[in-house]
């Protein structure tokens, strides 16, 4: 199988790897760069406990192979602290117990924090169509539309 | 109940953030795949393609010639052990690996041991094996019939494909209400086979020491003590002894009852760690996890309903047949093969009750565990609350009204159940009359009647449930013989700190900041100077894990007492250091003072130094206790459910316009976490009302085995909950708590249910089977003649 030298900044920092052809971007982050707060919950793209931001856009990144990002800029949960600062969507997580067992949250943190960027105030319609690719079993995604609507207000 | 300590402190009543938050926003929980040992290898699993199949060869040459690839382990190897069998916690028997035939589709077949999780992958594609196709019984009915071809030969002697009966109930005194009522009514209600789909999959990491002889299992389990148990007992005979046996369950991604069994990739992965010498990890992909993992539910019921023509309900029959697929791997207490299914006489006053189940083997996956479910519950509050609306009905009463002129009365508690239970507290009227004011439902059924009247279908469904949850007494709840008590073990630091262990596991449901609150109600130390820790079975003290909402009826009720034994000790201290008898000691949350003289004081903290530093003489040093809390009953919390559903004409679908839950799980803890865990078991309440089921064709082939076709609801479909609560405390309880991670599960079906049916009452409509799907509702209407053309 055809291996291929590629590099991938991730949270603002340019790592190198050789990988093979069909390996997946989350496998990259998870087992290669050891960074395991992105999350696998399914095989068919349905569950986004995998998303990250690719070139700031979320993608799923149980569907991207990891030589797609070659030379692209790949932001986790874990760099959405900035200088021991929580992102407005971390603490809103947070703040209106946003989450239980921790497992999706990764993946709504970033899809929330994409959907703020794009779209600063979104209404509880928006916010609920922005984390439908996101599924959550334990919250009942009440308080994930709350911990949304904290992060917006708190960012204004 | 105002808080008895102050927001710093945070005992009980205070929501106070989670203390296990921080890791998880920050992407740094400790998941089982998450964990990366030094040469760890990977297993990944062959499955058989049939539902019923002879395993005529199975060729690993291939396979090891893969790059990376290492070793294929078949039921042969195994077998070689003794290992290809074990128990299922029911006493039943499951296979491990085959050695002579499979049973369902996706049956675990080989396991394949590579370098890395591709190379496994590809090892997996390279096994062949051939099988030569049996006969498929996926209809329990039809597995009970005579004639039946019988599944379980390797069961010596089985003539048939029941796995048990059971019957609770006095069958002469019911028949005999029977046949003296008014009215009866009767309804086949099928509660279909779902699947818990938490968002982690099942998986482990099996790490034998060959030097130290100990194997550490990281696993996905709800109960570490008892799987430990297990392990020993099944493999004791190879060597594997409790003492040498770690079970370690990190954080856990969603349980629900589904991490409760013992899977056998589990024993696969351990069976190839202690012969290789190496770790080894295995982690479920989703399709594994949806088409081989145990399911939940599969009640057939028949129910019938007796009463009077004013509408007071006399007797209650349920005859059911339940499929358990191919072997009975219920996480049931020994003594109750239907788990508590005989709760179903609910919230009423029903003088006589008699039920009876015949369970059946067939060519499905192992059946059986919970659905955030305490032990059936789910099954038995949907027949009876579906039943009761059906006499509504037929008797022309509002349901309302109807439960209200049956329910329990709140002077009738502690209430023996003609089924046998000892419901120990309960306020019904109170909780569904809070619910009928907030939603207004007088003024729904208005809307309802002006938009009948349109043609517009909305529908308003009550479902008024009561739990039985918190097993258990150990005189009457043991699995495997082991006795469902709980524990915890608290140590207080020289500097007022502490450490609290617990024999449960939380999966979600806020242990580390719920038990931390408990320890700082009890002793004044804040919850935040409290750590708590569990699932480690080299540390935790024994206990039967987290699942039938028994964790705060058990394991929190041993934090309680061993906070007490841990105060008891702690006034002596202060007695000794203030030179005052203790009977002249007055306790508040975190401090002793002196009667009359209350500036003479010692906090707790300053007496949890002194155990180290200046204790009495004669008394031992430390300040700590475990505690084993045996409850003296089950807890009973309950509550009342209002759905209010619109209908669309052209397509069938409904929406949940509105849905208000009022709970009543007795003093509460803290009352955000509570909440939230009502959010989201009213949302896996929702999902089976709706949208899920695992479904099979005839030949046993599953047609929901991905999150293409497993529907669980997104954002989108789950409404804005709307809760509210009554306290009524449990008067057995040390904290008159009752425990509620399952209550709205458990409820809110039948809610949405009623909803449905009673939008479509005027049409004739009766009953209909959940998963309400469009499809469904649009066949009735049109079969009606009421269905729009779009």
């Amino acid at each position: 199988m055809a291996r291929h030298m590629i590099t991938v900044t991730v949270n603002g920092t340019a790592r190198e790897a050789e990988v093979d052809s069909r390996l997946l971007l989350v496998h990259l982050l998870r087992d290669v760069f050891r960074l395991t707060g992105t999350h696998i919950g399914c095989d068919t793209t349905h569950c986004g406990a995998c998303t990250v931001l690719l070139e700031g856009e979320p993608v799923k990144s149980c569907t991207v192979l990891a030589v797609q990002a070659d030379g692209r800029q790949v932001r986790t949960v874990e760099g959405l602290e900035q200088g021991g600062k929580l992102d407005p969507i971390q603490e809103g997580f947070w703040q209106e117990h946003g989450l239980q067992c921790g497992y999706c949250t990764p993946g709504m943190l970033m899809t929330g924090h994409a959907l703020l960027k794009r779209n600063p105030k979104p209404t509880e319609d928006e916010i609920r169509h922005a984390i439908s690719g996101n599924l959550c079993r334990c919250t009942g995604y009440l308080n994930i539309v709350k911990a949304v609507q904290y992060a917006a207000a708190k960012s204004q | 109940m105002a808080p008895r300590t102050t927001a710093e402190v945070g005992g009980m009543g205070h929501s106070i953030k989670r203390k296990e938050d921080p890791r998880f926003i920050r992407g740094q929980g400790n998941y089982v795949d998450d964990i990366q040992l030094p040469g760890m290898l990977y297993l990944d699993i062959v499955r058989s393609p049939y539902a019923h199949a002879k395993l005529t060869s199975i060729k690993t040459d291939k396979a090891l010639k893969v790059p990376g690839v290492l070793a294929v382990i078949t039921g042969e190897t195994l077998k070689q052990y003794n290992l290809h069998w074990m128990p299922t916690l029911s006493s039943d028997t499951q296979m491990v690996l085959p050695t002579e035939k499979v049973m369902y589709q996706s049956q675990e077949v080989a396991g394949v041991i590579a370098t890395d999780r591709y190379a496994a992958a590809d090892g997996v594609e390279a096994v062949e094996v051939e099988y030569e196709p049996l006969p498929v019984i996926v209809d329990p009915f039809k597995s009970l019939a005579p004639g039946a071809p019988v599944l379980r030969t390797d069961k010596e002697g089985k003539k048939d494909n029941l796995a048990f009966h059971w019957e609770a109930g006095d069958r002469a005194a019911t028949d005999k209400a029977f046949a003296e009522a008014d009215v009866v009514v009767k309804e086949r209600i099928y509660v279909p086979r779902i699947h818990v789909a938490s968002m982690e999959t099942c998986g482990c990491v099996a790490d034998f020491n060959p030097a130290e002889g100990k194997l550490t299992v990281y696993m996905t389990t709800q109960a570490p003590h008892a799987v430990r148990t297990v392990f020993a007992l099944v493999a004791g005979h190879v060597g594997l002894s409790e003492e040498k046996i770690r079970i370690v369950s990190p954080d856990i991604g969603g349980g629900f009852g589904g991490k409760v069994p013992v899977y056998p990739g589990y024993v696969i992965a351990v069976a190839a760690s202690v012969v290789i010498g190496k770790p080894v990890k295995w982690i479920e992909d989703r399709m594994e996890n949806l088409q081989a993992d145990s399911f939940a539910r599969d009640y057939h019921m028949t129910a019938e309903l007796a009463a009077r023509k004013d509408g007071t309900m006399t007797a209650l029959r349920i005859t059911t047949v339940a499929d358990h697929g191919y072997t009975n791997a219920s996480a049931n207490p020994s003594k109750y093969p239907a788990g508590l299914f005989s709760i179903c006489t609910g919230s009423y006053d029903l003088k006589h009750a008699f039920t009876e189940m015949d369970a059946a083997y067939t060519n499905k996956p192992p059946g059986g565990v919970a659905y955030r479910c305490s032990f059936r519950v789910t099954e038995a509050v949907h027949a009876i609350e579906r039943i009761t609306d059906v006499l509504a009905q037929e008797l022309k009463m509002d349901p309302a009204e109807l439960r209200l002129k049956n329910f329990i009365k709140p002077e009738q508690f502690p209430y023996r159940s003609a089924l046998g239970w000892e419901y120990d507290s309960g306020d019904y009227p109170r909780a569904l009359k809070l619910a009928m004011d907030k939603i207004g439902y007088a003024a729904l059924r208005k809307e309802q009647a002006e938009k009948r009247k349109r043609g517009e279908l909305m529908g308003i469904g009550i479902s008024s449930f009561t739990e039985i949850v918190g097993a258990g007494p150990s005189k009457q709840f043991d699995i495997l013989g082991i006795k469902m008590f709980d524990s915890a073990e608290i140590r207080v630091h020289p500097t007022g700190k502490a450490t609290a262990r617990f024999g449960t596991k939380s999966q979600g449901q806020g242990h580390e900041t719920t038990y931390a609150q408990i320890v700082a109600e009890e002793l004044g130390i804040p919850a935040a100077h409290v750590q708590v820790e569990e699932g480690d079975t080299d540390t935790a003290p024994y206990g039967l894990g987290t699942y039938a909402s028994r964790s705060t009826p058990t394991a929190g009720a041993a934090g309680a007492m061993a906070a007490r034994k841990i105060r008891d000790k702690a006034r002596k201290i202060a007695a000794h250091l203030l030179e005052v008898s203790e009977d002249d000691l007055v306790w508040e949350p975190g401090k002793f003072s002196v009667k009359g003289a209350p500036q003479k004081a010692k906090t707790i903290q300053e007496v949890a130094f002194a155990a180290y530093t200046n204790h009495p003489q004669g008394m031992e040093a430390g300040l700590e206790a475990v505690a084993y809390y045996d409850p003296p009953n089950l807890t009973f919390p309950f509550g009342s459910y209002i759905c209010v559903v619109d209908i669309d004409r052209g397509t069938g679908m409904v929406t949940v316009r509105r849905f208000l839950a009022v709970d009543d799980c007795g003093n509460i803890i803290n009352p955000m976490v509570v909440e939230g865990q009502i959010h989201g078991g009213l949302t896996q309440g929702l999902a089976p009302a709706l949208y899920e089921e695992m479904t099979y064709d005839e030949n046993g082939n599953n047609l929901a085995g991905s999150f293409m076709d497993y529907l669980v609801p997104t954002a989108v479909e789950t409404p804005r909950w709307e809760t509210d609560k009554t306290v009524t405390p449990c008067p057995h309880h040390p904290l008159g708590a009752k425990g509620v991670g399952e209550s709205a599960t458990v409820g809110a079906p039948p809610a949405i249910a009623n909803a449905v049916v009673d939008a479509l009452a005027h049409l004739g409509v009766r009953h209909i089977d959940i998963p309400i799907t469009p499809e469904k509702v649009w066949n009735i209407l049109k079969a009606k003649g009421a269905a729009t053309q779009v």
